[in-house]
């Protein structure tokens, strides 16, 4: 499928590049909808892989990249369910969310994520499934999730431990604070910087570079680069599940639902 | 090295520029979120805006109860 229009995203392919764009208004949350069309693109990459070397994963949206999770759908959700019934629904929608981490991780095609704005919880693990970050100055990443009761669901934590190491991941999770794009710059995070707008041209200019390249070459030094940390996706899976049943998680959620605060993304 | 009433003054002069006001209308003691209106994330977009002019890193937990300009820049000014 050369293009789609969703709800929550679009996608088109041309000169050898898919772009993915996110519009799900206020700010790309991630919830049954945006993972059904995400679905249905991770669906199709095997396609794009045999017409395209390149996927470009940006937000049209000036709020930024994505916010995460659709805190407010997880916790109306959750609300009239038991608690077994509840487990049961969290993982296999964090398992339906993997899959599709998995295969962009996986694809063949060297992928780009162009960040602005946010680029908070399952958004930034959206991002960190692509091969380059590039991020516009003003661009922020955070996992917040510990001001929950949770840890990052989607594949965060393995990835970015993967990708830089466990004292990043520490730095982040632990504190819950937020990176701009300069610190995500300095510490390998974002491949590039740019200024201001210019992320979704710049990662233009690097997919027309990657072109230029023998797609099998491509893809079998990004299989040799960049393994998939499988038993540690399990596990983080299994541990968010554990901590998703203490009566603290759906506490944490109601308040985030209910806030009126001006800093509901802060500590 | 600046001083508080240089920081404080570029803090002014960055939010009246990135949320349209004039910089006249804004005074150190303001409470911005009430002057300007904002909310969370357009916080987060004062925040890296300082964090990039000033070439800082604030921790956005340290901006936890800080509501007016002047208290801000003391924070900034420790980081400078």
């Amino acid at each position: 499928m050369n293009s789609f229009t969703g709800n929550s995203l679009s996608w088109t392919v041309r000169d050898s590049v898919v772009e993915l764009e996110l519009h799900r208004a206020p700010a790309n949350e991630i919830g049954t909808e945006m993972l059904g069309e995400l679905e249905q693109f991770a669906n199709a990459l095997d396609t794009f892989s045999r017409e395209a070397s390149a996927v470009i994963i940006h937000s049209t949206l000036p709020a930024g990249f994505s916010a995460g999770a659709d805190l407010r759908e997880l916790y109306r959700t959750a609300l009239p369910l038991d608690t077994a019934a509840r487990l049961a629904g969290i993982r296999e929608f964090l398992h339906r969310v993997h899959a599709v981490m998995n295969a962009i991780d996986d694809s063949p095609l060297t992928t780009i994520a162009a960040v602005n704005g946010v680029c908070f919880g399952g958004g930034f693990e959206l991002a960190l499934a692509c091969d380059l970050i590039i991020a516009d100055k003003m661009a922020r990443f955070c996992f917040p999730e510990l001001r929950l009761g949770l840890i990052p669901g989607f594949g965060g934590i393995p990835r970015l431990k993967r990708d830089l190491g466990n004292a990043v991941v520490r730095d982040l999770l632990l504190t819950g604070r937020s990176m701009n794009a300069q610190k995500g710059g300095a510490v390998g995070l974002a491949s590039q910087v740019t200024g201001e707008g210019e992320a979704l041209r710049v990662a233009r200019a690097t997919a027309a570079q990657v072109t230029r390249f023998d797609r099998a070459t491509s893809a079998a030094a990004k299989r040799f680069l960049k393994p998939i940390p499988h038993e540690e996706l399990r596990r983080e899976i299994d541990l968010f599940c554990e901590l998703f049943t203490r009566p603290a998680v759906m506490e944490g959620l109601r308040k985030f639902v209910e806030s009126t605060d001006a800093l509901p993304y802060l500590p | 090295m600046r001083t508080i009433e240089q920081t404080t003054d570029e803090i002014l002069a960055l939010a009246a520029q990135h949320f349209k006001v004039p910089r006249a209308s804004l005074s150190a003691n303001d409470d911005f979120f009430k002057k300007l209106g904002i909310d969370s994330l357009q916080a987060l977009e004062m925040l890296t805006r300082i964090e990039n002019h000033f070439s800082i890193e604030l921790p956005d937990y340290e901006m936890q109860g800080v509501s007016d300009f002047k208290t801000l820049a003391g924070r900034i000014q420790a980081r400078l």
